[in-house]
C-alpha cells in the first residue's frame, strides 16, 4: 500500500501535485489550489491560484469576495499542472461541486470524490464514475447505521406535520449552501406550492442559485413579512438559528415552532436530540453506506484512500472486499454541517 | 405497533412535559383497545415480559452482519435496540406487522428456544422505527422519559378524568386495563377498588410562604419527619406498604408488616429505629429499601416503624371526605391499638404565634425532623397538592428537589465511576440544569449512582451521559444567586448531593421558580 504516485503528496495537511505545488481543497491559503466543491470546509478564502467549476468559483466568490487568480475548467475540460492532467467532473454533492481526475505522467489515475452523492439532487448535476486506479473517498456516514431514504418522502412527512398543526409554522434547518436550495427543490417537487420564507442567512446563496440558472420555487424573506403570517408555512433557516431566539418568536400555537432539521444525521436518535429537534429528517448531500460501498465496487480502483469521517468502518469494509484501502486523516475537515 | 412505536419516536423527541401528555393522550384516544392497554403498561413499567435478553438481540444482527461492524455501529450509536433497528435488513412487503398486542402476546407466551426465531420473524415485519419499539419491549426498557405518573395524568387528561380517580383506580387492575378505558370513556362504571389492598394517592403540601398569615388555631402542627412518607394498606387482612410514586415496598419491610392489625389506610412516615430508640438516620433507612430479601442483622440493626399522620380508611369506611380533626380524633383511637413499637402518632405540637412556630422550626428536639407541617383542620384529604390546605416549612430552607439530568466520570480515584452530576428543576414542563455537584454522597452512594446511570443511559456524549429524568436529588447548597450563565437564570454556591430520593416521582422535584425564590429570601 505505498502505491503513492511519485508526483503526488499525501500528507494529513491534504494532497499536493509536487511538480505545480498544487493543492486540493487546502486548509490553509496556499499559492495553487484545485476547489472540489465550496463548502467551508473544502473552499477557504485567501488562496493565490484556484481551479475549480464555474459555480464552485461563484460560490467562493460571493463568499469571500473577487478571486483574481480564479481558472474556470468546466467538468471533462483538461489543465496540464506541472504534467498532470487536471480535470473536474460532477459529484452531486452540491451545485458545482466536482471530484478531480489526476492522471500523472505515469499513467495512474487518482481520482478524488470530494464529497459526493449518489442520490438524485435537482439543484446540481448527477455524480459520473470516473474510472480510475486509486479511488479517493469521503467517509462522512461510512457506517452500515446510515442508509439515506427518499428525500420526497422525507419532505412529505414534514408537510404531513404541518397540515395538522396549521398554528404552527414548520422551521427547517438546512445548510446554506447546497441543503437549502435542495429542500425548496424538493419542496416544488412534492407540490407544494405556497412560497418558501428564508432566513436572511440564505437569502444571497439562494439568489446565486438562481443566476446560476437552478430553477427554485418563489422564496420570500421572513423579515419582510409579520411574524404571525406565518402560521403554516414553510420557513427554512441555518441549522444554528434553531435554537436561538429567532426562532422563538415564529408562531407556534403556543409550543413554538415544528424544529425540523434536514440532514444525515437525523437517522440517530442522540444527534436529533442534541439539536432539539422534533421532526429529523433524514435528508443528506453525503453518500450513505450503500452508496459508498457501491460506488468503490462500481468503480473497482486498485486501492482506495479515506479522507475523513468514520474511516474504521469503512477500511474493515474495503479488508472484507479485498481492496487495499488506508486512510489519510486529514486534518480541518468538519462533518457538523451536513 | 406503527402507532406505538410513532408515540415512542416523539417521546424520545421532546423533553417537555406538555409535549408529552398531549403525544400521550392523542395516541390513547385515537388507539383501540386493548393496543392502548398494552401501551399504557408499557410506559407505567408494568409490562412484566418474559425477558429477551439484550445478548439474544445482539446474537441475532450478528448472524445477519459482519459482526465488526455492529459493534462499530453499537458504538457510534450507544443504543442496542436503536443500532439493531437501524441495521435489521428492511424486507419487501410481506407478512404483516403485528399489532402491539399481539406482539406482547407473542413475547409473553415465548420459551427461550422459540425467542430467536420469533423475534426475528417480528423484526422482519417492521420499519426503523417499530424495531425500535418491539426491541425496547422486548428488552424491557423503554427510556422515553415518561414516568407511571406522567402517562396517567396523561390518561387523566385525554379523558377529562380527575388524576385522583385514575391513580386510585389504576391500582387496582391490570393490563390492559379494559374497564379503565370503558369507564374512560363512558361506557362503564367506575372500576371499585373496595375490598382490595390497593394504593391511595398522597396529599400534598406546598411550601410556606408567608407564615404571618396563617391563622394557627385552624391548623394541626406536627413535625415533618425525614423518613419516606408512606401508605399502609390493609384490606381483608392482605397488608402493603406503597411510596409515593405508588410502588409497592411492602417486600422490604417484613418486621413491620404484623403491626397493620386491622382493615385500614393510613397515611405516615416510615422510619428506622436507631440504637439508642430515637429515630434512625435517612442513611440506615435507604439500606432496607429496594432489597428482595432483608437480612435478620438488618432487621435488628434499624427496626422500621410507621410515625402516623392520618387515616384515609377505617376498616372499609372511607374517610377522605371527612375533615382532618375528626379524622385525627379517629387515627388517635386507631393507633391506640396498635403495637406502640410499630405505630405511633405523630405528636400535635402547639405554638401560640408565629414567632414561637419559628423557633420550633428552627430548633427542633431530633435530628430525624426535616420541619413543620401545617394542616387546615378542616381539609378533606384530597389527592395531589392542593393550595390553601396543607403547608410544609422546612428546617433548612436551602435545599431543593432537584432531577439528575447528565452524569460525566470523574476524576482521580473516581476516574472509572460516573461522579459529576448535572441535574436540573422544572420550568414550563421543561428541565432546565440549575447546577452540578461532585459531593455529598458515600461510597456505596456513589456505586449506587454509578449502576443507576449506567442503567438508566438515554445518549452518550463523549464521557457524558445523559440519563432518564426521573431520578430526584435532594440538593443542599450554601446560597443561590441569579446568573446569566445558565439557561435557568440562577447559579447555586457549594452545591452537595444532601440524599437521593429514590421514592419520589420526579414531576414532583422543585422549579426552577421555588428555586429562585430562596435566591430572593437571600439567607
Ligand atoms: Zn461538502
Amino acid at each position: 500500500m505505498d502505491a503513492v504516485p511519485g508526483w503526488l503528496e499525501v500528507t494529513r495537511a491534504g494532497l499536493r501535485l509536487r511538480q505545480a505545488d498544487v493543492w486540493l481543497d487546502p486548509a490553509r491559503p496556499v499559492p495553487r489550489a484545485i476547489i472540489t466543491h465550496g463548502h467551508a470546509d473544502h473552499a477557504r478564502g485567501g488562496h493565490g491560484e484556484v481551479w475549480a467549476t464555474p459555480e464552485t468559483l461563484a460560490i467562493m466568490a460571493a463568499r469571500y469576495g473577487p478571486q483574481p487568480g480564479a481558472h474556470a475548467l468546466v467538468p471533462g475540460a483538461t489543465a496540464d499542472l506541472g504534467g498532470v492532467g487536471v480535470s473536474l467532473h460532477p459529484a452531486g454533492h452540491v451545485l458545482g461541486s466536482a471530484q478531480v481526475r489526476l492522471e500523472g505522467p505515469d499513467g495512474t489515475v487518482v481520482v478524488v470524490s470530494g464529497d459526493y452523492k449518489r442520490a438524485p439532487d435537482p439543484t446540481c448535476a448527477p455524480f459520473e464514475p470516473v474510472p480510475c486506479d486509486i479511488f479517493v473517498t469521503e467517509a462522512t456516514f461510512a457506517l452500515p447505521v446510515f442508509r439515506h431514504p427518499d428525500a420526497r418522502e422525507e419532505v412529505l412527512r414534514a408537510l404531513a406535520a404541518l397540515r395538522v398543526q396549521p398554528e404552527r409554522c414548520l422551521l427547517v434547518g438546512a445548510y446554506a449552501l447546497g441543503k437549502a436550495q435542495r429542500v425548496l427543490a424538493l419542496l416544488a417537487a412534492v407540490g407544494w406550492a405556497r412560497p418558501v420564507f428564508l432566513h436572511g442567512a440564505l437569502l444571497r446563496l439562494t439568489a446565486l442559485y438562481r443566476e446560476l440558472g437552478i430553477s427554485l420555487p418563489e422564496t420570500r424573506a421572513v423579515a419582510d413579512v409579520p411574524r404571525e403570517a406565518l402560521a403554516g408555512e414553510v420557513v427554512l433557516a441555518p441549522p444554528s438559528a434553531l435554537a436561538d431566539r429567532w426562532s422563538r418568536r415564529l408562531p407556534g400555537g403556543g409550543q413554538g415552532p415544528i424544529l425540523a432539521m434536514a440532514s444525515g444525521w437525523m437517522r440517530v436518535r442522540a444527534r436529533a436530540r442534541q439539536r432539539g429537534v422534533e421532526l429529523p429528517l433524514v435528508i443528506s448531500d453525503h453518500a450513505d453506506w450503500d452508496e459508498l460501498t457501491a460506488t468503490i465496487r462500481e468503480l473497482g480502483p486498485r486501492e482506495v484512500w479515506v479522507t475523513h469521517g468514520r474511516e474504521d468502518a469503512l477500511l474493515h469494509w474495503c479488508a472484507l472486499e479485498r481492496v487495499p484501502a488506508r486512510a489519510l486523516h486529514l486534518v480541518g475537515r468538519d462533518d457538523e454541517d451536513d | 405497533m406503527e402507532r406505538f412505536a410513532s408515540l415512542l419516536d416523539a417521546l424520545g423527541r421532546t423533553s417537555q412535559r406538555n409535549a408529552k401528555l398531549g403525544l400521550i393522550g392523542a395516541y390513547l384516544a385515537a388507539t383501540p383497545d386493548p393496543c392502548r392497554g398494552w401501551a399504557m403498561a408499557a410506559l407505567t413499567g408494568e409490562l412484566r415480559l418474559a425477558a429477551v435478553r439484550p445478548q439474544l438481540v445482539r446474537k441475532l444482527i450478528e448472524a445477519r452482519m459482519d459482526p465488526t461492524l455492529f459493534r462499530l455501529s453499537y458504538d457510534y450509536v450507544g443504543d442496542l435496540a436503536e443500532t439493531v433497528a437501524l441495521l435489521w435488513p428492511d424486507s419487501g412487503p410481506g407478512a404483516a406487522a403485528p399489532s402491539l398486542s399481539e406482539a406482547v402476546a407473542r413475547l409473553q407466551s415465548l420459551s427461550r428456544a422459540e425467542a430467536p426465531a420469533v423475534l426475528a420473524g417480528m423484526l422482519g415485519t417492521l420499519d426503523v422505527s417499530g424495531r425500535f419499539a418491539l426491541v425496547k419491549l422486548a428488552t424491557g426498557a423503554l427510556r422515553v422519559g415518561v414516568s407511571a405518573r406522567l402517562a396517567r395524568v396523561a390518561l387523566a387528561e385525554a379523558f377529562g378524568l380527575d388524576v385522583g380517580e385514575v391513580e386510585e383506580v389504576w391500582h387496582g387492575l391490570s393490563p390492559p386495563y379494559l374497564p379503565l378505558f370503558r369507564w374512560a370513556e363512558g361506557r362503564g362504571p367506575r372500576p371499585d377498588a373496595a375490598g382490595q389492598p390497593v394504593f391511595r394517592p398522597f396529599m400534598l403540601a406546598h411550601p410556606l410562604e408567608d407564615p404571618g398569615r396563617i391563622a394557627l388555631a385552624d391548623h394541626l402542627v406536627e413535625w415533618k419527619w425525614d423518613g419516606i412518607r408512606v401508605m399502609a394498606v390493609v384490606s381483608g387482612g392482605e397488608r402493603r406498604l406503597y411510596s409515593r410514586d405508588g410502588n409497592d415496598i411492602s417486600e422490604a419491610f417484613p418486621d413491620l408488616l404484623p403491626a397493620l392489625a386491622q382493615d385500614m389506610v393510613l397515611d405516615g412516615e416510615l422510619l428506622v429505629r436507631a440504637p439508642g430508640g430515637g429515630v434512625g438516620s435517612f442513611h440506615q433507612l435507604q439500606q432496607r429499601l429496594n432489597r428482595r430479601t432483608v437480612s435478620q442483622a438488618l432487621l435488628e440493626a434499624a427496626p422500621a416503624f410507621i410515625r402516623a399522620y392520618d387515616l384515609l380508611f377505617e376498616g372499609q369506611t372511607d374517610l377522605r371526605a371527612l375533615p382532618l380533626a375528626e379524622r385525627r380524633h379517629r387515627l388517635e383511637r386507631m393507633v391506640a391499638g396498635l403495637a406502640p413499637g410499630r405505630i405511633d402518632l405523630s405528636p400535635r405540637l402547639e405554638a401560640a404565634d408565629a414567632s414561637r412556630l419559628d423557633a420550633l422550626r428552627r430548633a427542633p428536639p431530633d435530628p430525624g425532623i426535616e420541619g413543620l407541617m401545617l394542616k387546615r383542620l378542616d381539609s378533606p384529604y384530597v389527592a395531589g397538592r392542593v393550595t390553601g390546605l396543607w403547608w410544609k416549612w422546612k428546617k433548612d430552607p436551602l435545599t431543593a428537589d432537584c432531577v439528575l439530568m447528565y452524569a460525566q466520570r470523574g476524576h482521580g480515584r473516581r476516574s472509572s465511576f460516573y461522579s459529576d452530576f448535572t441535574f436540573g428543576a422544572w420550568a414550563d414542563g421543561t428541565l432546565l440544569p440549575v447546577g452540578k455537584a461532585y459531593f455529598g454522597f458515600t461510597d456505596a452512594e456513589l456505586a449506587w449512582l454509578d449502576r443507576w446511570v449506567r442503567a438508566h443511559t438515554i445518549a452518550r456524549f463523549g464521557p457524558v451521559r445523559e440519563v432518564e429524568k426521573r431520578l430526584v436529588l435532594e440538593i443542599a447548597f450554601d446560597s443561590v444567586a441569579p446568573s446569566g450563565r445558565h439557561k435557568s437564570g440562577l447559579a447555586m454556591r457549594f452545591p452537595r448531593i444532601a440524599r437521593i430520593r429514590a421514592d419520589k416521582p420526579a414531576e414532583e422535584a422543585d422549579t426552577v421558580a421555588a428555586i429562585a425564590a430562596l435566591a430572593q429570601a437571600g439567607r
